[in-house]
């Protein structure tokens, strides 16, 4: 019995420091964002923020805010436009079974397996004719194209796990697919809302190469673009950077602590199961 | 799932059950009708960019002919182009070098993590939730930090080698060094995927396989190569096969960390295509283009292999 606790505290002991050594380029990121300007090029670099400053993070509320504000809407943008697109065809597939319904989802399959560089480059010929370089609705459309794929394996997942009969009660009750995808299939599919919401938010909101190609340069660019153009700039101010670059990893962090059960069904239902 | 309805139209007996009977059309132009918004989507968002990129690779543009779109067509000159350039083989050798890396590291640590992980003890359910940040991190966020902890004068890296009595090494700077620089960053951010995975794939192995291996006298060693591990196969084959795929466009940690130079010293097809289309002030869209197919191409097939292997996971 004492020997089974031990050897339990110490896969603990085990535990923390991996989990440690693997955390450690966040913990940098943290404490590089507090350095002093004049401490950040001491040798060797101190390992804790003694001499703690928020300059940097002031320097993110000055300059970075429209950066943030602009991943803000971009990012929620997606989100609206994916779960619009994906819940409907996610229903489709997973209870009106229609003819061709499996070649669909090979197609979204494969979808998710094209690079975002061919993507981009297939954007920027197509914005270019179309005059919507640099305008925020075309980046929210070309982020969708992360998220959508994905989305609606999600919903036909989920979708999939509600139960018939209630479906067909609601056919006997005189409701139309729309009706019962609106009152029934789509308040049943809460979490698969959730889940599809987050991941379409975090991804959009971390995109870098839809930005850099589509955005680049224009009145409104997304918060990625902010510290690509920082490291660009000014390569001393390494605490603005970091700064930024906590800022930036904030959702990331509230979808961790909040919502991390999600994110575990999320990436396991995209991967192994049908 | 698609299994049911496979059902041959032809076939005269109705057999009880099958979905057949249950489709009326009506409901069939319901379903179309939730399908048609993404059907269109996937068309035009998808598609035609698709298109509009092997157009791309098939024409012989220039900046002026880029806007007004009136390329002369070159058939596969930009292909040929491509295989002649100096930089393919180099570019080859890299994408090759780092997709192998990146994937026996990221799977054999994840695999490790997992194995760890699902035993019970104190805190393990928490500190797995945590070891899921760097995948969730923004990459620019990644690739900023681990270019300022590998930076030759003021890295954390370099300082720890130092007072390990090891010279600085030029992580990003240095030909020989930027390669790897990129190949450990994408480990990092690649971990974490792999250990959920497979974490989900360890706990549908029953419990009681592992405590007949142990009546047997088997000891841990054996009970993973001998129990865990072929039964494990099927997710870890899902779990390298997708690996695969991410790996090949990894585009963003190198393009920010090395933009893959210098010298091209960590130039994959990825960031050669980019480099080739946005980034010289003279670009070249179509041989940029027809790099990026080959990529399409090979994702293309690794999907096809990947969709094989789930519906055999999915029959056992």
């Amino acid at each position: 019995m004492n020997r089974g606790t031990a050897r339990a505290r110490g896969k603990t002991v085990i535990g923390l420091l991996l989990t440690g050594v693997m955390l450690f380029p966040v913990y940098w990121m943290v404490n590089v964002s507090l350095t002093r300007d004049q401490d950040m090029r001491k040798s060797p670099p101190d390992l804790f923020p003694a001499h703690g400053t928020l300059a940097g993070y002031r320097t993110v509320l000055h300059e970075q805010l429209p950066y943030l504000g602009t991943s803000l809407v971009v990012a929620l943008g997606t989100v609206v436009l994916t779960a619009a697109l994906a819940a409907p065809a996610g229903y489709a597939l997973a209870k009106l079974r229609p003819r061709g319904g499996g070649i669909l989802s090979f197609v979204l399959l494969a979808a998710q397996m094209i690079p975002g560089i061919i993507m981009a480059m297939g954007f920027y010929a197509i914005y270019l004719q179309l005059g919507l370089l640099q305008s925020v609705p075309g980046l929210i459309v070309a982020d969708s194209t992360l998220a959508v794929p994905f989305a609606v394996l999600i919903f036909t997942a989920f979708m999939s796990g509600i139960p018939g009969e209630l479906l067909q009660a609601a056919h006997m009750d005189g409701a139309g697919p729309l009706r019962t995808f609106w009152s029934i299939v789509l308040p049943m599919s809460r979490n698969a809302v959730v889940t599809v919401s987050l991941f379409a938010f975090l991804w959009s909101w971390s995109d870098f190469v839809f930005a850099n190609t589509l955005v680049n340069g224009g009145a409104h660019e997304p918060i990625t673009l902010g510290i690509y153009h920082y490291i660009g700039n000014n390569n001393q101010e390494w605490n603005a950077i970091m700064a930024t670059a906590v800022v930036a990893s904030l959702p990331a962090a509230l979808v961790l602590v909040l919502a991390q059960r999600y994110v575990a069904a999320g990436v396991t239902t995209g991967a192994v199961k049908d | 799932m698609n299994d049911t309805r496979q059902v041959s139209p032809r076939r005269p007996a109705p057999r009880p059950g099958a979905r057949e009977r249950r489709r009326p059309p009506s409901r069939q132009w319901a379903a179309w009708a939730f399908l048609a918004p993404v059907g269109l989507y996937l068309g035009l968002f998808y598609a035609y960019p698709l298109y509009r990129n092997v157009d791309l690779s098939l024409r012989d543009y220039t900046v002026r002919s880029f806007v007004q779109g009136d390329a002369p067509f070159s058939g596969l000159e930009n292909y040929r182009k491509i295989f002649d350039d100096p930089a393919f083989a180099p570019a080859l050798l890299h994408t090759v070098v780092f997709t192998a890396v990146c994937l026996v590291f990221q799977y054999a640590i994840g695999l490790a993590l997992a194995v760890f992980f699902n035993q019970h003890f104190r805190l393990s359910v928490t500190l797995r939730a945590l070891f899921l940040v760097p995948w969730l991190l923004p990459l620019i966020v990644s690739a900023s930090t681990w270019s300022w902890m590998l930076n030759s004068d003021s890295g954390i890296v370099n300082a720890v080698l130092h007072a390990a009595g090891i010279g600085p090494v030029n992580w990003l700077t240095s030909p020989s060094w930027s390669l790897t620089s990129v190949i450990i960053a994408n480990i990092w951010i690649g971990v974490p995927f792999n250990l959920v995975v497979l974490h989900s794939g360890l706990q549908s192995i029953p419990r009681s396989l592992y405590e007949a291996a142990a009546l047997d006298g088997a000891n841990a060693w054996q009970r993973f190569w001998r129990v865990t591990f072929p039964l494990l196969r099927p997710v870890s084959a899902i779990t390298l096969l997708l690996g695969l795929v991410y790996t090949l466009k990894v585009f963003d940690i190198i393009w920010i960390m090395t933009k893959g130079g210098p010298a091209d010293s960590s130039a994959t097809f990825a960031t050669w295509s980019y480099q080739l289309g946005f980034g010289n002030l003279l670009p070249a869209f179509g041989p940029g283009a027809a790099v990026g197919n080959l990529l399409v191409v090979a994702a293309l097939v690794l999907g096809l292999v990947y969709v094989r292997a789930q519906r055999k996971q999915a029959q056992s």
